[in-house]
């Protein structure tokens, strides 16, 4: 009995530590997500803005035509998946790759006829190990990444469909609902809902444009887009973080229970050892009368 | 005199937004001088720097690439990255502007590793310009 009691006691210790640790990395996600949340908040502006002007450009001027605007023949298909680059995010990673791959295989039988941009090391391990077609790959991000970070993979994604490369390109994310809740979507970035941009009707302000409408709008579309991938990015962010938190809030919760369960089954071992030896004492006792 | 409201505006937030007399920006056909009243106008910027003056307190920025916005009430700014005289790292910027002059002196490279060392340099040399003319006054 002295035996099972120690292997107890041992197995305690170790749920202890564990929770120790989960406890932790609740709390740092807990404070990484308020701070990832108002990066997020805070680059809304700007896209906010950079549709407007679309927008305004798009309603204000008829007949206007550029290639990202417009819907093509689809043949090929890229998709631009955010994944993050840590693990223990509870379904973070999960969820988004199974969305990801199950599209792909309802669209597509073979694998030229879609490629892939993918952020985060999770993402990039994945579809190595299938051996998807990669593109481009942008890893071991800060948990704040900075626009410039992603720069050169947004616009080598945009300028893709561009050249004709692919007639569509998707992007894929972790929408941030609130912490406890985040929804692995999947939207078309290009071609733009030509609607979607000229639903704005609250700007009446007729611009001039410099050099032309045309030459600001082929400017400005590229950007919007990138923009756009970078935002999904700062949402993604604040998904993992919040992902994490409620992962390891329930670890949390499930280690004290454990401990809880291990507790009581030791106490009562404790409980029959020394039952077992005031018997054997007593009996001792009355055997010696 | 009347001032107009004056905000720039990054990817990663709101870096300026306060009333401003005039602005002086270069935009893609060459530089623009914006008083309050202006016309609405859309424009994109080169990689240059963008002067404004509120009273008798003039400030540059360094802005990277992106374009203006005037309206009625406003005017918008809407930059890959902007960045205060006293906040540029001339060091930083005086590597990058030599590290972009030896990749373009060196002619073998293709054509996309050109184009981006020329970019480079343009913001290098951006940055320098506008962290000195900080420094002068």
């Amino acid at each position: 009995m002295a035996k099972g009691m120690r292997e107890i006691k041992r197995q305690i210790k170790s749920v202890q530590n564990t929770r120790q640790i989960t406890k932790a990395m609740e709390m740092v996600a807990a404070s990484k997500l308020r701070k990832a949340q108002e990066k997020a908040q805070a680059a809304r502006p700007y896209s906010d803005k950079l549709r407007e002007v679309v927008a305004s450009i798009a309603s204000g001027t008829k007949g206007i035509h550029h290639p990202m605007l417009d819907t093509r023949p689809v043949k090929r298909v890229a998709y631009l998946v955010v994944t993050s680059d840590r693990g223990l995010a509870g379904g973070y990673n999960a969820n988004v790759l199974r969305h990801v791959s199950a599209e792909i295989r309802k669209r597509h039988t073979s694998a030229d006829q879609y490629e892939l941009f993918v952020i985060g090391r999770k993402g990039r391990d994945y579809f190595r190990r299938r051996s998807m077609p990669i593109t481009e790959v942008v890893a071991e991000l800060s948990d704040f990444p900075t626009y410039a970070d992603i720069k050169t993979l947004a616009q080598a994604a945009v300028q893709g469909y561009e050249e004709g490369r692919y007639d569509e390109l998707h992007l894929c994310y972790n929408q941030f609902v609130n912490p406890l809740t985040q929804i692995p979507t999947l939207t078309r970035l290009l071609p733009m809902d030509a609607l979607e941009t000229a639903d704005q009707g609250s700007v009446k302000a007729s611009y001039e444009y410099e050099p032309s409408a045309e030459d600001v709008l082929a400017v400005l579309l590229p950007r919007y887009a990138q923009t756009l991938i970078y935002n999904a990015l700062l949402e993604g962010k604040a998904s993992e973080q919040g992902a994490r938190m409620t992962a390891m809030g329930s670890a949390t919760k499930n280690a004290s229970q454990l401990i809880g369960d291990l507790k009581l089954v030791y106490n009562r071992a404790r409980q029959a050892a020394i039952t077992q030896e005031i018997t054997e004492i007593v009996a001792g006792a009355s055997a010696q009368n | 005199m009347s001032t107009f409201l004056l905000e720039i505006v990054t990817p990663e937030r709101l870096v300026f937004s306060e009333q401003v007399d005039r602005l002086k920006a270069t935009g893609i056909d060459g530089e623009l001088g914006i008083l309050a009243g202006h016309i609405p106008m859309v424009t994109p910027l080169k990689v240059a720097p963008l002067a404004f003056q509120a009273g008798k307190q003039r400030t540059t920025y360094a802005i990277q690439g992106g374009f203006l916005e005037v309206r009625a009430d406003k005017v918008v700014v809407l930059a890959d990255s902007a960045e205060k005289a006293s906040d540029i790292d001339v060091d930083r910027a005086r590597a990058a502007k030599e590290r972009a002059e030896r990749r373009l002196n060196n002619r073998s490279q293709d054509h996309t590793d050109f184009r981006r060392a020329e970019l480079a340099l343009q913001r290098a040399m951006n940055r320098i310009k506008v962290s000195s003319s900080g420094e002068n006054r």
